[in-house]
């Protein structure tokens, strides 16, 4: 992995006439992990599609790009909504996805260890539609670990998943992607406050930085301080309604 | 026992007996003669007296039809790729196919006789004309209906335009392939007979006209029983093989 860059983005986008975000100015930390937090519909997923140049359908008017001022193509890896698994692959084949589509040997048995990690190890032989949508959402986050990449964009990765297996896997991408420059959209202030070095919330009307704890994360659910932030970050949202 | 509580299978026979039942009747009650409309037991006579004959030009007609079909289906599927994968190729080429289904083409069996002549080749062309156009289209359409996720996902995994193509593209469009090929089981036939019609002097539709000629109705029935059944083997087979390649790509 090269030296991950911070990322920025400044200007506000529209659909066709209508606005979708106002002016704003994203700033994401290089290494950091940040999380983008707001109610459906207000552009936080245009934001992480911008930055993987997969934005269709929306004028934005602005700049955005990376501090070392280099192309972030070739540098990141995203993990979007949708778990886009490959229905005719096994799950072995679909963690690998990216090795093959860059015709590259990947490292060998390392999606095995990541559907480990994720506890997916009996289902290696399945195809996704024998699994439920949690799984499936399991293995597209270890297919986007699997990518190794200094930016990583999370579009809602872990919105399927029960309330423990959905704190085992904050603890393991908080673990894996420690050091890269992270982009995590989410609906859950919870989730925001255990993972965010930085925490963003974008409304209708504006962008707020709200000021996250110093300590390291994942953040124990139940400290003081988590529990607080996510009191605090769920009044912020419903105050902007 | 209701009817729906049979098997498949049962069910076929029953509607045969029932189907051969009605001819009979026909035949009997309007009192037809053998060379308007022969009975099914006459039928089934001639087919077995004929055997030898009915096979040697039966050969014929399947293998005319299964290269026609094979052809077809390849040269479709790689036109379909190309329309898909060249912006130039789509704007220049695809106004041109659509506008040759204009063209009837059975209209174009005479001047596939003349160009190929009485053999098998011109046959073979016809049964390949007639299952291109469905062959490529259901393909085609299926190739530019990628959901735009994957080719999101692929385009930041940086995957060049053919690795796209070939790894995801071209599986997800395997359903619009099979049903392409579904029809071609059917049409492929269709073309093999035309293009005997119209000059040969070999295969099943050539026995048919000969056997009219001579008002050997039955004889005419013998071969479109032969063809029929032939029709409805290849369709199965063709089913079970689209079914096969949809469970490995499911």
């Amino acid at each position: 992995m090269t030296t991950p860059p911070g990322l920025f983005l400044r200007g506000s986008a529209r659909i066709d006439a209508k606005p979708l975000f106002g002016p704003v100015d994203v700033t994401l930390p290089a290494g950091r992990w940040t999380c983008l937090l707001g109610p459906s519909g207000v552009g936080k997923s245009t934001i992480l599609k911008l930055f993987a140049d997969l934005a269709t359908g929306v004028s934005f008017d602005g700049t955005f790009g990376s501090s070392d001022g280099a192309p972030l193509a070739g540098r990141i890896a995203l993990m979007a909504q949708e778990d886009l698994l490959m229905p005719w692959l096994d799950l072995r084949q679909n963690v690998s996805l990216g090795a093959r589509l860059r015709r590259e040997r990947p490292p060998s048995d390392l999606a095995e260890t990541l559907l480990a990690e994720v506890g997916l190890t009996e289902h290696i032989r399945k195809h996704p539609a024998e699994l439920s949508g949690g799984q499936r959402q399991r293995v597209a986050l270890a297919r986007t670990l699997m990518e190794d990449r200094p930016v990583v964009l999370l579009d809602e990765p872990f919105s399927a998943l029960d309330a423990r297996t959905r704190a085992d896997m904050q603890d393991l991408a908080a673990d894996k992607l420690a050091g890269r420059t992270v982009l995590h959209v989410t609906h859950d202030p919870g989730e925001a406050a255990r993972l965010g070095h930085q925490i963003l919330v974008l409304t209708e009307t504006q962008l707020i930085k709200v000021p996250a704890p110093h300590s390291a994360i994942p953040r124990p659910v139940d400290s003081a301080e988590v529990l607080d932030l996510q009191a605090r970050l769920l009044n912020q949202l419903r105050q902007d309604s | 026992m209701t009817l729906s509580g049979l098997k498949t299978w049962h069910r076929v026979a029953l509607s045969l007996c029932v189907g051969l039942a009605l001819w009979h009747g026909v035949v009997v009650v309007f009192d037809l003669p053998k060379f308007i409309l022969p009975a099914p037991q006459l039928v089934a006579e001639t087919l077995w007296k004929s055997r030898a004959l009915l096979a040697e030009h039966a050969v014929i007609t399947i293998f005319e039809v299964i290269a026609g079909l094979v052809l077809g289906a390849t040269i479709g599927g790689l036109t379909a790729i190309w329309l898909a994968s060249s912006k130039t190729a789509e704007v220049l080429v695809r106004p041109l196919l659509v506008f040759s289904q204009t063209i009837p083409v059975f209209a174009l069996a005479p001047l596939l006789t003349l160009w190929l002549g009485y053999g098998l080749l011109s046959k073979i062309a016809m049964a390949l004309l007639i299952i291109f156009f469905p062959v490529t289209s259901a393909f085609f359409d299926a190739l530019v209906r990628t959901p735009s996720g994957w080719l999101g996902l692929a385009q930041v995994m940086g995957a060049s335009k053919w690795q796209i193509m070939r790894q995801i593209r071209i599986p997800a469009a395997l359903p619009g392939f099979a049903s392409g090929l579904r029809l071609a089981a059917v049409y492929a036939p269709i073309g093999a007979i035309i293009g005997e019609w119209v000059g040969a002097s070999k295969g099943l539709g050539y026995l048919m006209l000969l056997a009219n000629g001579r008002a050997k109705i039955d004889l005419m029935f013998a071969a479109l029983v032969v063809l029929a059944f032939f029709t409805l083997l290849l369709h199965t087979c063709v089913d079970r093989f689209c079914v096969k390649i949809l469970n490995q790509h499911r």
